[in-house]
């Protein structure tokens, strides 16, 4: 368990290294922010509500958005992909410590340092120039806090899979582009899942990628409550899990695989 | 000059074959890039579910400010795109070798790369243009082919502009703020994607007159579309476009030029 | 006339560091700066058909000046001229008349085969056809490149894609070549082969070459004159040979006895080592000749076999870095 705990403070050191890229960031994130707040501006200039939404609801949902899509990271993470294609995987799954589980303390540094300093600045920048909704119980920042959490294991469970994929695939770019578009759209990110029309909603809540964004950010929202706000978040959690399941799945085949080969 | 530009196709089409080694991946990635830009589209699409007008604009006017944005983006995109690799460029050396042939250095960079995988991107604005240039109701006459024509160029232009501006700025910064060119290529794509007037009076003055975005579509498409503008700017801006994309390309070299002149008097 | 012509240049960089005792999220914002003197008035000449050795420890100014002959730095002070071109001014004139091969760099196209580098350099530098053919075909042969032509750069060996990156800078004919660890990682036989190339090269197109090495075996072979610079500056500007006759002057006698001896005792000479029959004598060159130390030990033993070991370039050079360190004046200016 130590281990893992090095290794988290370790994923978390790493980025907190890079200061001036941490404030760009901050700062292409925030302009984001403003770019999409205004086009929603302007949607419910038209429409008082959508989907159970107002104003207020989705400008919050652009920050939120805007503040977690580092923490989540859905775009573009190979490290694994590109210890398969150099070949230091072989090393790695060597090593005295379960592969996935070490993957994920990283992530969850990572995800940790990303939370904090990416995440808060942009949020604050548009509840400061917007009229943003806060939550009325404070039960609900704790359970917002879990389900960031949980929206972090959803996304590295489907970044781990997609990066096993390197394994089967001489270049692993094409399945990453169509694996980042899914989860930039299905997750809600975009636009949320809530203004999708019947069958792309029906779609949309089959799929995992809700459980990255559209999720927490309900919970925020104080969107559900009771029974329907304890499925909301079991459901996330299986999610987890599942995408957990499935990648140790894979990662078997994929170990067999190397053994077959030689490395 | 003539040397350079007598070059670029071999140049270009020296990077494609590099590409094509892959068939399999690069096919793949193709469409990666046409799944992963339509999502983009659909956000749109998904909001005109709920009404039919955004800030008195059509779907089928959006679609075509979003097509021609989109468009221009990525072939800019395809052209320069690259140019996020100029702090490699300079850790490697690579840098070093460009400064040592008889040929221009910011036509050496951008000849580096050729970004073909991006077809797929600008397919699918493609799709999303001819789509709209049919149900967005335009009174096309030779005039206004002559004008698409011009602002998908201009619109080209300006973005390779921004891309290569923004980028210069890592000689300064040594590569710690490139993600600060985002807000600028990226989300000057998005905010072309939209009619200016939906956004606040002093986002609008920054797109219009400080980064050019525009007169990447806004501007020529009022004429193209044969609309009334909700903000009343005079009616000689729509036609404005190459002269803007003219003076954004002189801006881009000269602030290269003054980034390779850092370049070389602080070493790499 | 100078086919290199460097005068008082000299070349600061401005060096970036957090300021001491700043933490926090503002370390990285405020700054000190310091200049740094990377290449301090450095003067000298090069005539066209030299092969010129310029060598000095690792930041030593030495990659800072060739950056500059070439036109990649712009000088902060001085005056230079490379092929009668002004390098920082005329960087693009220049470049046809000169080849760079960096060791450690390329300028091939990594994903293509390597013969499709030389054809797109051809066209960058408007080589024409007859020209380019016989240009390949000499180091073709002569490097035997003709096997690996088809294949991808990315799959070269380091000594097939020297070959590769030498073929590449020499298309143009350049008149001055820049070198810079042009054998670095290369197995005996690759750079063996690469020496041989050199000399041919300088003997039979008489084109100048500036080698910088850390590989004292590529100055022995290659080059009669050597420039030493270090922290910035020219500690030696001359002929090699001059060089080991001022700071190679200590030599050693090694001879074999007809049977063990205790150490000899000869004037102007110390016996280093004994180990059986055979004694190192170690002996100053102004103290006495080789022929009459030989002629001392004769007279004291009878001797079966002996040879005289002369220091190598490596053990001067090492003493001339060494000495500069310790402040000793060795500086000789005038060329041999």
């Amino acid at each position: 368990m130590r281990l893992y705990w090095e290794v988290f403070r370790h994923g978390y050191r790493r980025w907190a290294t890079y200061r001036a890229a941490t404030a760009a960031g901050v700062f292409t994130n925030t302009v984001f922010g403003f770019l999409r707040a205004y086009v929603l501006v302007a949607v419910f200039a038209a429409s008082a509500t959508i989907g159970g939404y107002d104003r207020s609801d989705a400008l919050t949902y652009v920050f939120l958005g805007q503040g977690m899509i580092m923490a989540v990271y859905m775009w573009s993470w190979w490290e694994i992909a590109l210890a398969i294609r150099s070949g230091d995987i072989v090393t790695d799954l060597s090593r005295p410590f379960d592969y996935q589980a070490y993957w994920l303390a990283q992530d969850l540094g990572r995800a940790c340092y990303h939370a904090v300093f990416r995440g808060i600045p942009p949020f604050v920048v548009g509840a400061i120039v917007f009229d943003l909704r806060m939550p009325e119980s404070p039960l609900t920042w704790v359970l917002f806090a879990a389900s960031v959490v949980m929206a972090v294991c959803v996304s590295f469970g489907v970044r781990f899979l997609v990066n096993l994929a390197a394994f089967w695939l001489l270049d692993y770019r094409g399945v990453g582009a169509i694996a980042t578009a899914c989860g930039t759209f299905l997750s809600g990110f975009v636009v949320p899942v809530a203004f999708f029309p019947g069958w792309l909603a029906v779609i949309a809540h089959a799929l995992p990628f809700r459980g990255m964004i559209q999720v927490p950010i309900d919970v925020f929202l104080e969107k559900e409550s009771g029974g329907a706000l304890f499925v909301m978040l079991a459901v996330q959690v299986g999610w987890a899990a599942a995408l957990f399941a499935a990648g140790r799945l894979v990662l078997r085949a994929a170990r067999r695989r190397v053994v077959v080969q030689g490395g | 000059m003539d040397n350079e530009l007598r070059l670029f196709p071999r140049l270009a089409w020296s990077r494609v074959r590099g590409q094509l080694e892959y068939r399999l991946s690069f096919a793949l990635m193709l469409i990666g890039y046409f799944v992963m830009t339509l999502a983009d589209f659909l956000a749109i699409w998904v909001i005109f579910q709920h009404l039919p007008l955004l800030a008195g604009w059509s779907l089928g006017e959006v679609a075509f400010l979003y097509g021609t944005s989109y468009v221009s983006f990525r072939i800019a995109d395809m052209v320069v795109g690259h140019l996020d690799m100029l702090p490699t460029l300079v850790r490697t050396g690579a840098l070093d070798t460009v400064l040592t042939r008889p040929l221009g250095s910011l036509y050496q960079v951008v000849t580096i790369d050729f970004g073909l995988r991006h077809v797929g991107a600008i397919a699918q604005g493609l799709v999303i243009l001819v789509i709209a240039c049919t149900t967005a109701g335009i009174p096309w006459d030779a005039g206004r082919a002559l004008m698409l024509l011009v602002t998908i160029a201009c619109g080209t232009a300006i973005f390779i502009a921004i891309w290569i501006v923004g980028a210069t700025t890592v000689f300064w910064t040594l590569g710690s703020g490139l993600e600060v060119l985002n807000a600028f290529t990226y989300g000057g794509n998005q905010m072309a994607n939209y009619p200016i007037n939906i956004y606040a009076g002093w986002l609008r003055r920054i797109i219009a007159f400080f980064v050019p975005l525009a007169f990447v579509t806004y501007f020529p498409s009022l004429y193209i579309l044969a609309r009334e503008d909700p903000l009343h700017t005079p009616e000689l801006l729509r036609f404005a476009s190459p002269l803007v994309a003219l003076a954004a390309l002189l801006v881009a070299r000269a602030v290269w030029g003054q980034g390779i002149r850092h370049y070389q008097s602080t070493g790499s | 006339m100078a086919i290199i012509e460097v005068r008082d240049l000299s070349k600061q960089f401005r060096v970036a560091r957090p300021r001491e005792g700043a933490r926090g999220p503002l370390a990285r914002v405020r700054r000190e700066y310091t200049d740094v003197r990377a290449v301090e008035r450095v003067s000298f000449d090069v005539e066209p058909g030299e092969m010129v050795g310029y060598i000095g420890p690792n930041g030593a100014g030495k990659s800072t000046t060739i950056k500059m002959l070439t036109g990649i730095l712009v000088p902060s002070g001085g005056r230079l001229t490379v092929a009668g071109f002004e390098p920082s001014r005329q960087r693009k004139e220049m470049a046809r008349h000169i080849g760079v091969v960096f060791g450690q760099r390329t300028q091939l196209w990594w994903d293509l085969p390597l013969a499709d580098s030389f054809t797109l350099l051809k066209h960058i530098y408007r080589v024409p056809d007859e020209r380019f053919a016989a240009n390949l075909g000499r180091c073709i042969d002569t490097m035997e490149m003709a096997e690996f032509l088809r294949t991808p750069v990315r799959q070269l060996s380091l000594g097939q894609r020297m070959r590769g990156e030498l073929t590449a800078a020499l298309l143009h004919n350049p008149e001055v070549l820049y070198l810079d660890e042009p054998t670095i990682g290369l197995d005996v036989v690759a750079k063996s082969r690469i020496r041989e190339f050199l000399t041919s090269l300088n003997r039979d197109a008489g084109t100048t070459i500036l080698l910088t090495t850390h590989d004292m075996g590529d100055i022995e072979r290659l080059c009669r004159r050597v420039i030493i610079i270090d922290r910035g500056g020219i500690l030696y500007d001359g002929d090699l040979e001059r060089l080991k006759a001022r700071f190679a002057t200590e030599r050693t006698l090694v001879v074999d006895l007809e049977e063990p001896a205790p150490a000899l005792d000869v004037p102007f000479a110390t016996v280093e080592r004994v180990e059986g029959p055979r004694q190192w004598l170690r002996f100053q060159r102004a103290d006495t000749s080789a022929a009459e130390l030989i002629a001392a030990v004769a007279r004291a033993a009878r001797i079966v076999d002996l040879r005289v070991d002369e220091p190598s370039i490596e053990d001067v050079v090492l003493r001339i870095y060494a000495g500069a360190a310790k402040g000793i004046a060795i500086n000789d200016p005038s060329p041999g």
